[in-house]
């Protein structure tokens, strides 16, 4: 079987998973949901504050919480190797011709392609709300595509740790400590220029603030498509470092068996 | 070996062995020493158990064996392929059913099959043939489209060495088959086991703390201790180097202990007489033969047996000879050498 088919194998795997557990597919689908209506009632009037400059918050506020979601998504994504681990499964697999690389691709894949879902839908219910996206269907494509690349380059990382620390407790401990300062160090909720320099100066090595600009840059009135693709470049980048560590990390855990 | 009838057995100590160890040592980042030099070979198409309490260093063994885990020092061969050379030629010619289940609880039987049978290449109409076949075969039918967490613990099990099975491996290997299954599931994966190993050319190597286990499957067994391989040998050969049987005798009369002691002691054939209470245990070789001159100079000396009872001699007698240490205080103290550091690594 060629790494191709043995990752399409491992990402059919997780999704037949999904789809079997009803619930849990509703809670991930109206989690999104809640965030949107939540964040946007929460902050509505923050659009009162002198040089916010977008009209609506919710315009505003649409890719900061696609890219949230894509995010926390891409976090719990250790916990699931975490559990094979401990059932025995990831043992089995890597006794077997399945190779790691293809191991970590289905995975990464599986979370890609949840994501995209999610972030259609979430960007449909926003311009229900009212959300204006000039950029259109490229824009939003440009916004999908940076969710789904910062989910399965933060899901490889989140794989890397459990690899690692390999203790569910201590995988969401080190995750929750990162992932919550980076969607605040960013201009998810709030634009750049209201924020204090210090944070301003951070927000530029946040992935996840590179991609809320990649998506607010392409669904601009005025899309800046250079500037999207910068962003989109640099979450490749990260995704490609991230894969490295990772496969580095299925080593170790060998090497520790 | 040089009057060897059985033609079988002769073609088998003609072929190469389908595993070689050979001085493998495994220390882990905690500094646990699991292995410390193990060797070993098994004859292909054989059963080979590897008996040792928990911690002996059973499974870190077979996680090497099935290249899951590097040796820090030593070779192994298995199924004619190199283990550190070509790991991955290796995985393609094994089976593995490992102790912690490796069955996915979210997929069911059929889907758990499927995967594995496409990871080792198969496709089309023999790819469902063969799972169709496995599932028949562990009696898996009708659970075959529950998901697998529904399962019981004996079915899980089976789904287990159905998975090991499936892409017809040269070599499968079983760690603690049965460990945690109840009597009933553990009688029927016995079954199961001594079926498989009797109907295919197949090797199969297992590793087990029930002496019960390694001494009715196992065609030959190699005793583990403390990450070294202490006896190998035939269950029947490992017993015979227990010199002869324990007899048993019952005294009427406590107080006549010391005496009867005394009188065994006297015959021929008979050592390490021992007393507690009013029993008495001698080794004896071939004890069933000698039971009415024990009972004739017992009587003579006025000594009433109650009752006398003949034991052959178990695995436990064996491992109790080569290991230092019975096999239940083993399993209660040995703990350690298989657990791999402190960050809650497999176990």
């Amino acid at each position: 079987m060629t790494v191709l088919g043995q990752s399409a194998a491992m990402t059919g795997r997780r999704l037949r998973a999904l789809l079997r557990q009803p619930w849990y597919l509703a809670i991930s689908l109206a989690q999104p949901v809640v965030w949107l209506l939540l964040f946007g009632q929460l902050f509505k009037r923050v659009v009162q504050i002198p040089g916010f400059g977008d009209a609506s918050y919710v315009t505003f506020l649409t890719p900061g919480v696609v890219v949230m979601n894509a995010l926390f998504a891409g976090t719990w994504a250790g916990m699931t190797l975490i559990e094979e681990m401990d059932g025995g499964v990831l043992d089995r697999l890597l006794a077997s011709p399945l190779r790691p690389a293809a191991l970590l691709a289905g995975e990464l894949g599986y979370h890609a392609l949840v994501v995209a879902v999610q972030s259609l839908l979430m960007i449909g219910l926003g311009v229900l709300a009212g959300a204006r996206l000039a950029g259109g269907g490229a824009g939003m494509l440009v916004l999908v595509l940076a969710a789904a690349l910062l989910a399965s380059a933060v899901a490889a990382l989140s794989n890397a740790l459990a690899l690692v620390l390999r203790r569910g407790e201590s995988l969401i401990a080190a995750s929750q400590f990162v992932a919550l300062p980076l969607t605040f160090l960013a201009s998810a909720f709030m634009p750049a220029g209201l924020a204090p320099g210090w944070i301003q100066a951070v927000e530029r090595f946040n992935p996840f603030n590179w991609a809320v600009l990649a998506g607010r840059e392409a669904l601009a009135p005025d899309p800046s498509w250079g500037a999207a693709a910068g962003h989109l470049g640099a979450l490749l980048a990260l995704l490609l470092v991230a894969v490295f560590l990772t496969l580095r990390a299925f080593r170790g855990y060998r090497r520790s068996l | 070996m040089t009057n060897v009838t059985n033609p079988a057995a002769e073609q088998a100590a003609h072929r190469p062995p389908a595993i070689r160890a050979e001085g493998l040592e495994k220390r882990y980042p905690g500094g646990v020493q699991a292995l410390r030099g193990v060797s070993f070979s098994v004859p292909a198409g054989t059963v080979f158990g590897l008996l040792g309490p928990n911690g002996a260093g059973k499974s870190t063994l077979v996680r090497i064996l099935t290249t899951l885990s590097l040796p820090d020092r030593g070779s192994g061969v298995v199924a004619g392929l190199d283990l550190l050379r070509e790991p991955a030629a290796v995985r393609r010619a094994i089976g593995v059913v490992a102790q912690r289940s490796g069955t996915d609880g979210n997929a069911t039987g059929r889907e758990n099959l499927l995967l594995h049978a496409r990871l080792y290449g198969l496709r089309g109409a023999a790819l469902t043939r063969r799972v169709e076949d496995l599932l028949q075969r562990f009696g898996l039918i009708a659970a075959g489209d529950r998901p697998a967490r529904t399962y019981s613990g004996g079915m899980r099990r089976k789904l287990d060495v159905a998975m090991g099975l499936v892409h017809r491996p040269q070599v499968l290997f079983l760690d603690e088959p049965t460990t945690g299954l109840d009597p009933e599931a553990r009688a029927e994966m016995w079954t199961e086991l001594a079926r498989l190993a009797g109907e295919s050319s197949l090797t199969i190597l297992l590793t087990t703390h029930y002496l019960e286990e390694a001494d009715r499957l196992a065609q030959r067994l190699a005793i583990v201790d403390a990450g070294r391989v202490v006896a190998e040998g035939t269950p029947e050969e490992l017993k015979r180097g227990e010199h002869g049987d324990t007899v048993s005798v019952e005294l009427a009369d406590p107080a006549a202990a010391a005496a009867a002691v005394a009188v065994l002691t006297r015959l021929p054939g008979i050592h390490q007489v021992a007393a507690e209470g009013r029993s008495l245990r001698a080794r004896v070789s071939d004890g069933a033969g000698r039971v009415p001159a024990i009972l004739a100079s017992l009587s003579d000396a006025g000594i009433q047996a109650a009752a006398v009872t003949v034991a052959r001699p178990t695995l436990d007698d064996v491992y109790l000879r080569y290991a230092g240490r019975s096999f239940a205080q083993a399993e209660r103290t040995g703990a350690g050498a298989d657990a791999p550091g402190a960050q809650g690594g497999p176990s």
